[in-house]
């Protein structure tokens, strides 16, 4: 009885002084950026430091009702990955959102309303940042905590440590989204926000790395399961590729600018290292965790080639680091330097495409699954565009190829088959997965709804990547071609004039998907009530409420 | 180091070193003993059913 007594409220004394010890640095941040915010250089930086204030008293309120409450979750964490799972909605709608408004200003310019706010310019990273991070770096860290758990049989390491990766997680996307609309960017694509958000964000990183890392350290199972590789690489490769690409000396504390280390090739050489790592580590690695465990998991059987995943993920570490300089083709980057790039980016396609293999054939005899399970179709699609974009990638890379395709919407086209058709697909496959499982429904809300979500994104990317590539091809040709006196033949902005209906199709590429984004945010605020909709599921469904 | 230096010490030992990565890669998948292991490995997720956390943490 007495045991029983202390086990509950109150949880051990060494994890109150802890509390206090943590609530106590977190007191001391907002006493610091109160002092910054009151003598800011400048507006960005008096804004964000308000906002480190009230962050901080509002993590020291939670740390002292955490402490008081005393009570740990039994069995697996659990909650952390449900606030995970739903803000990766909630990001993934604003962040479709943000891009069809900058596709339209792009076809209608007048949408920019002459207002800095909102332009395109300041728009378009908090798209980007938005839908990588937001909403793509959401649901990596919530189904990664899923997976480790389940797959190393261990509840997760550190206790209330991944609250701090959540939240704060939130906070650094809060940050750098405001920080955009204002005009704060450190002008590196994918890494705008600037040093003290870069130096938040590597906190809330470490923290996750902790957390990731301890899990597997205390695992019951023997091995580690590939899915747990493929996310391990993911953290700690992008902790690396941040730590250097934002390498900066700050103007002062009290300012929101700072100066690069880099100058020159080489900070451009820094910059596509990490940019093209991104590509490679955050949205590949990263959603082949997801791919290895949740594409298993739904069709119930186990990947088809272990071996071939065990190749898959060391050839793909290996090869992807060195494939960044294929963004500097014909610039001053030594000509070797954007000749390895290249050889390193064909070389991909092994890896890629026995990965896809892997994916794809670990369906096999399951293939009626297609039919009768719209989550299954959509994992395997995304799998399907995964294979595309990474054939197309390395096409891409080769210099005679891309000294047409470089600078044209191309690119932009080849992105989002890439990040629309695999990240996108893959991640709402785990989120439709993830729900039901987490909020212990027997199943989704509707899986019409799931069929439509599925048709709208998928007929959206094809109408998407249709419009870019011959815009794409056509502004390449223009732009290289002269008359007989040497003379360009076209000026820059008939470009933009052939390229105009072309941008209206994307636009309505871009709008399909994001209807089909809302369609999912229905269906999974319904899951998570409870509900289960009339006459889906044959008689025995029926609107039950949340117990 | 020069230019030149650091140029010619990717085209032969960085060579050199992904053959080393690639060998011991594939040694390691395909090493007979191992199989067991991966077998075992590969119905991870399909074990991993919910709510049977056996951990031994006592708090």
């Amino acid at each position: 009885m007495m045991q029983k007594l202390d086990q509950v409220p109150m949880g051990k004394p060494s994890r109150n002084v802890l509390a206090m010890f943590v609530g106590l640095l977190f007191l001391l941040g907002a006493i610091g950026s109160l002092h910054v915010a009151a003598n800011a250089y400048d507006t960005i930086m008096g804004f964000h430091a308000s906002l480190f204030t009230g962050f901080f008293l509002l993590a020291v309120i939670w740390i002292a009702k955490a402490a008081q409450d005393g009570a740990t979750e039994r069995g697996y964490m659990d909650k952390v990955i449900k606030y995970g799972t739903v803000a990766s909605v909630f990001w993934g709608v604003v962040g479709f959102i943000v891009g069809l408004v900058i596709a339209l200003q792009l076809a209608f310019p007048m949408l920019n309303f002459d207002t800095s706010f909102i332009n395109f310019g300041r728009l378009r990273p908090l798209h980007t940042s938005a839908v990588i991070f937001a909403f793509g770096g959401n649901i990596l860290i919530a189904s990664s905590l899923y997976v480790v758990q389940r797959t190393c049989n261990a509840r997760l390491f550190g206790g209330n440590l991944a609250w701090l990766v959540f939240w704060g997680y939130q906070f650094f996307i809060v940050l750098a989204a405001t920080a955009y609309l204002m005009g704060g960017t450190q002008g590196k694509e994918y890494a705008e926000p600037e040093w003290y958000i870069d130096i938040w964000l590597t906190i809330v990183w470490v923290a996750y790395l902790v957390v990731f890392l301890g899990t597997l350290i205390k695992r019951k199972e023997p091995h580690i399961y590939v899915a747990n590789w493929f996310y391990l690489a993911f953290i700690v490769t992008i902790a690396m590729l941040h730590l250097i690409n934002n390498l900066a000396v700050p103007v002062s504390i009290y300012s929101s600018h700072s100066v690069m280390y880099f100058s020159g090739v080489q900070d451009a050489l820094i910059q596509w290292w990490y940019g093209h790592n991104a590509v490679g580590f955050f949205l590949t690695a990263g959603f082949l965790g997801i791919m290895y465990y949740f594409v298993p998991k739904r069709v119930e059987r186990p990947v088809y080639s272990y071996r071939l995943s065990i190749v898959h993920f060391w050839s793909l570490i290996f090869l992807y680091i060195w494939a960044g300089p294929h963004h500097l083709h014909y610039t001053a980057l030594p000509d070797w330097a954007q000749t390895l790039g290249m050889a390193f980016s064909v070389m991909l396609w092994m890896p890629s495409w026995g990965g896809m293999i892997n994916g794809l054939m670990t369906l096999s005899g399951a293939w009626d699954k297609l039919r009768t399970d719209p989550v299954v179709r959509m994992l395997v699609v995304s799998i399907a565009f995964y294979g595309m974009s990474t054939f197309e990638g390395p096409v891409m890379s080769i210099k005679a190829v891309n000294s047409l395709s470089h600078y044209t919407d191309w690119t932009i086209g080849h992105v989002h088959s890439g990040a629309l058709g695999w990240v996108g697909m893959v991640s709402f496959g785990a989120i439709y997965c993830l729900v039901p499982w987490l909020w212990g429904r027997k199943r989704l809300y509707s899986d019409k709804l799931v069929e439509w979500h599925f048709w709208l994104a998928t007929i959206g990317i094809v109408f998407y990547i249709a419009a870019m590539w011959p815009a794409g091809i056509y502004q390449g040709l223009m732009w290289r071609a002269y008359d007989a006196l040497g003379f360009l033949e076209y000026s820059f902005v008939e470009s933009v004039a052939m390229a105009h209906p072309y941008f209206m199709i994307r636009a309505l590429g871009g709008g399909l998907f994001m209807l089909g984004s809302l369609v999912m945010a229905y269906n999974v605020y319904r899951t998570i009530r409870g509900d289960e909709r009339i006459g889906e599921y044959g008689d025995d469904a029926q609107t039950v409420a949340a117990e | 180091m020069t230019y030149e230096a650091v140029s010619a010490f990717a085209g032969t030992w960085g060579l050199v070193w992904l053959v080393i990565l690639f060998a011991g890669t594939m040694g390691y998948a395909f090493w007979p003993g191992n199989e067991k292991r991966f077998d075992r490995a590969a119905d991870a997720p399909l074990r991993s059913d919910e709510q049977t956390l056996h951990d031994g943490e006592k708090e």
